[in-house]
């Protein structure tokens, strides 16, 4: 099993990007489960979501504490949600910053894209969650970047979806060309 | 009521003194002697019976009415009859109509009743929020001004200076405070409905006219009769009627009709009485007219009579002018 | 067809298939979701001759479902929490005049103080109210007790709530099979009255009754529940052989066969419990794992036989009454009287502190612990804000 934990704060999609993982895992035959972390957030405060990928049915309902992956969508929330708590040694940690991050705990795979900058140049709007699910396929290779954007598809129509898509595909190209 | 011919003395027979009247209510019922409830329900259900053919269903709010009238193995009621809860009858009445809009029975009529307690207090929120959505349902409140189901305690459509069980007046207390108490038939005109109107048991050919209105209108409506309780007022029982012609005649119960927020029309008083007339014969006020009390405390009444009549435009002399 | 859905989606689409003439909505979290999604496939003309209606409070809900249901229509609400605590007398009357609605129970904790995480207080405060209560242990599961439940309403006549754990599943993206709606028109008949409001045929419903008639009423409808439980599995049957799952029913058993120690649990938990309970048997353990479906009816004679042959069970609960404590526990514990099982009450997942497979395993692995586990509690807290009371606080106004 493939567990994730994105962080990041209220309205920034992150929710709904744990959601379109799910999606995305699902549209390759994997059992998947998205979960928020349960809240009463408003605008702007840290916020957590989950999601587990398997070949299996998943029946664990336990908040994922030992992730394989964290998505950090707002670089703000590390130190204040504790974000990299509990990564696994060999993990991946995908950031949203335009600069390096100074320190990362574990021999984790860190990468930092700076994903507010694509969202609001390809999609105008500073929602940098399908940004980071397209360098998040890049970065794993737990999911496909086409699964990623028929996701995307479930989740947005038309301009937005199209936007959104660019967007991810760019993400996914910059880090693939890291790897 | 049992004089079938007395209704038709001028103008159409009323359908109480209709032979082949409905009989919605059946006798045999444990109603108190005198009691206007059962009266002005057996009224108000007949005249909505015989305008639609039969086409009512009934949703009654649990109080007088419903104990008396439905106590197993017993049943006065002869129409389709749905007892819930004491502060429910309007959202059951909802889901009633709702069903036959699901069925597509529009020709079937949706009635909810209850009495003061029910509608003024408890069951406000259900019948406000039922005004809100203009559910297709007519409201009847039977207002007997206390809850006299339970013994005569205040509700909000208690008078002021009204004597209950839970404003009983001592030395320095002369009944339900003269600040309180609500004014429900504006209420439910502030919500906009298509229907609002007051009637009285003391004028049955008004009562039946509303209700036979009211009842093929579509959307909310609410029909408020004033139903004098012997029991719970104190008067003998034999006087129901002439009580509450006496509380039209003065003022303190003014009929009226509106539509869409706005009053328009009122039944003139034709010879105005002053309150006491009315106060006097029931036990409920009898603690204002004893011998250190100030007639201020009658006053405060007449002045509500005062204000209504001009508000609803009672008086004969100001409709002539 | 497969369909990766938030669960309370997932439940929307399961109550339209069943195609209720009227739903009615009123907000509270963690239901919402729920409502508002029906309510958009009613807009959108998935549902034909359904009235969706917005109430103004919980009372309105579940009494609007009550007029519609009399009315010979079949109705569906949902709430949670306080919600049901604020329609509680609606409940015990849907149940007395044996209306055979549905409603949906996105279980959450009740306050003060208030909280709007999951666990099953909301539930086990009505669990006395004439209810048929099934609880779902997944998502798939939650779309398919609701198609049962309204056959098993229709069937008993009893009004059935379907307990979903609030967030846990209401808000849990999982791959869910939902049925075609020609699939569910074969396992669902329409809705045939037994009673209802009928101009040609007037009936009165909710007369009172008086003491000559009342306890056998409630007797009757105490006997009805209890037949209940064969329609629940007779349903549960049906269910398998026109869909293939094995959904429903009165409980889930999970390697009991032989097993030491059983784990008795209610809702989405059973999961969690079924992974720690094969790690631990892998290691030479012999744990098996009951999720209880049926709540009410509760499933005495069949529990107590399928617990009867176990060393210990352990009940895990997400409530607790306060002054007695767990409430599962005693059922089972009295179900179990004379019997040889030592029962421990596990008791979790308070106002949504976290279940953990680590806490779980700590805890099953205890084979001398007391019978009163209060598991994930912060002892530090609870140490600093207790105060013990002293005896001579009895005495009048000692400061």
């Amino acid at each position: 099993m493939f567990q994730v934990r994105i962080h990041g704060r209220g309205g920034q999609g992150v929710v709904t990007a744990a959601e379109m993982l799910s999606i995305a895992a699902f549209l390759e035959k994997k059992y998947s489960q998205a979960f928020p972390s349960f809240g009463s957030e408003r605008t702007g405060a840290p916020v957590v979501a989950f999601c587990r990928i398997s070949d299996r049915e998943i029946r664990l309902r336990e908040p994922i504490l030992e992730p394989n992956a964290l998505i950090v969508q707002d670089k703000t929330v590390i130190e204040s949600s504790h974000a990299l708590d509990g990564i696994l040694e060999g993990g991946y940690v995908l950031v949203n910053s335009s600069i390096p991050l100074s320190s990362c705990p574990k021999n984790v795979s860190l990468r930092c894209i700076d994903a507010t900058g694509i969202a609001l140049e390809y999609v105008g709007r500073p929602i940098p969650n399908a940004v980071l699910l397209g360098g998040f396929a890049a970065l794993t290779s737990v999911i496909k970047i086409d699964s990623v954007i028929d996701a995307i598809k479930t989740k947005f129509s038309g301009a937005i979806a199209e936007k959104n898509i660019s967007a991810a595909q760019v993400a996914y190209e910059k880090i693939s060309g890291e790897n | 009521m049992s004089n079938f011919p007395l209704g038709n003395i001028g103008g159409t027979p009323t359908v109480q003194s209709d032979f082949a009247r409905p009989n919605s209510l059946t006798g045999g019922h444990r109603g108190c002697q005198g009691c206007g409830e059962a009266l002005g329900a057996r009224c108000a259900i007949d005249a909505a019976h015989q305008t639609t053919g039969g086409k009512i269903l009934v949703v009654n709010a649990t109080g007088c009415l419903e104990v008396f009238s439905c106590c197993f193995p017993e049943n006065s009621w002869s129409v389709p009859w749905l007892h819930s809860l004491f502060g429910n009858a309007p959202a059951v009445a909802t889901g009633v109509a709702a069903a036959l809009r699901s069925r597509g029975q529009d020709s079937i009529r949706v009635i909810a009743q209850g009495g003061d307690g029910a509608t003024y207090d408890i069951g406000m929120g259900c019948l406000s929020g039922m005004f809100d959505r203009n559910d297709d349902v007519l409201y009847i409140c039977y207002d007997n001004q206390a809850y006299m189901n339970t013994g005569v305690q205040r509700s909000g459509a208690t008078p002021p200076l009204a004597r209950t069980a839970t404003t009983l007046p001592n030395k320095s207390y002369l009944g339900s405070d003269p600040q309180t108490g609500k004014n429900l038939p504006e209420i439910a005109m502030a919500h906009g409905i298509p229907y609002v109107a007051t009637a009285s048991i003391g004028n049955i050919r008004d009562l039946e006219q509303k209700v036979s209105r009211a009842i093929n209108i579509r959307g909310s409506r609410y029909i408020q009769i004033h139903v004098p309780c012997p029991l719970g007022w104190g008067y003998p029982t034999a006087e129901t009627i002439r009580i509450a012609r006496l509380a039209v005649q003065c003022g303190l119960y003014p009929l009226f009709e509106g539509e869409y927020g706005k009053l328009v029309g009122s039944t003139p008083v034709e010879e105005p009485i002053p309150v006491e007339s009315y106060l006097r014969p029931q036990r409920r006020f009898a603690h204002l007219f004893g011998k250190n009390v100030s007639a201020n405390a009658v006053g405060v009444l007449q002045n509500i009579a005062n204000g209504n009549m001009e508000k609803y435009r009672l008086n004969w002399e100001i409709l002539d002018a | 067809m497969f369909h990766q859905l938030e669960g309370s989606q997932a439940i929307a689409r399961a109550v339209a298939l069943c195609r209720p003439g009227v739903i009615c909505a009123y907000p509270i979290t963690p239901q919402t979701h729920i409502v508002e999604g029906v309510g958009e496939l009613v807009r959108d003309g998935h549902l034909e001759h359904c009235e969706f209606i917005n109430v103004e409070s919980e009372m309105a809900a579940l009494s609007v479902a009550i007029g519609s249901q009399a009315a010979g229509v079949r109705s569906y609400t949902a709430t949670s929490s306080q919600g049901l605590l604020h329609m509680i007398e609606a409940v015990y009357n849907a149940s007395g005049l044996e209306l055979p609605l549905v409603m949906t129970l996105g279980n959450r904790a009740i306050g003060a103080p208030i909280n709007i995480w999951n666990d099953h207080s909301d539930a086990m405060s009505v669990r006395d109210t004439g209810w048929i209560m099934l609880f779902a242990e997944t998502n798939q599961e939650a779309v398919d007790l609701h198609l049962q439940a309204f056959l098993i309403a229709e069937k008993v006549s009893c009004p059935v709530m379907v307990c979903v754990d609030g967030f846990i599943l209401t808000h849990a993206y999982e791959r869910v099979d939902i049925p075609s709606q020609e699939e569910v028109d074969e396992f669902l008949p329409p809705y045939t009255p037994r009673v209802s409001l009928d101009v040609d045929d007037p009936v009165a419903i909710g007369a009172m009754v008086s003491p000559d008639y009342f306890f056998e009423v409630r007797y009757l409808a105490h006997r009805r529940q209890m037949d209940s439980l064969e329609i629940i599995c007779c349903v549960a049957e049906s269910f398998w052989k026109k869909f293939g799952r094995d959904s429903g029913g009165l409980f889930h058993e999970y390697h009991t066969d032989g097993a030491e120690t059983i784990v008795v649990t209610l809702g989405s938990v059973a999961g969690t419990i079924k992974d720690v309970v094969d790690e631990l048997n892998a290691s030479g353990e012999k744990f098996g794992v009951i999720a209880l479906t049926s709540y009410r009816p509760f499933p005495a004679d069949s529990l107590k036989n399928s617990l009867k042959n176990a060393a210990r069970a352990i009940v895990v609960e997400k409530a607790f009454a306060i002054g007695i404590g767990g409430i599962l526990f005693q059922e089972i514990e009295l179900l179990m009287k004379n019997i040889n099982v030592k029962i421990v009450s596990v008791v979790a997942g308070i106002g949504g502190r976290s279940i953990t497979k680590s806490m779980l395993r700590e805890c099953f692995l205890n084979k001398n612990s007391g019978e009163n586990v209060f598991l994930g509690l912060n002892e530090d807290i609870v140490a600093k804000e207790y105060v013990p009371m002293k005896s001579h606080s009895c005495e009048g106004n000692v400061p």
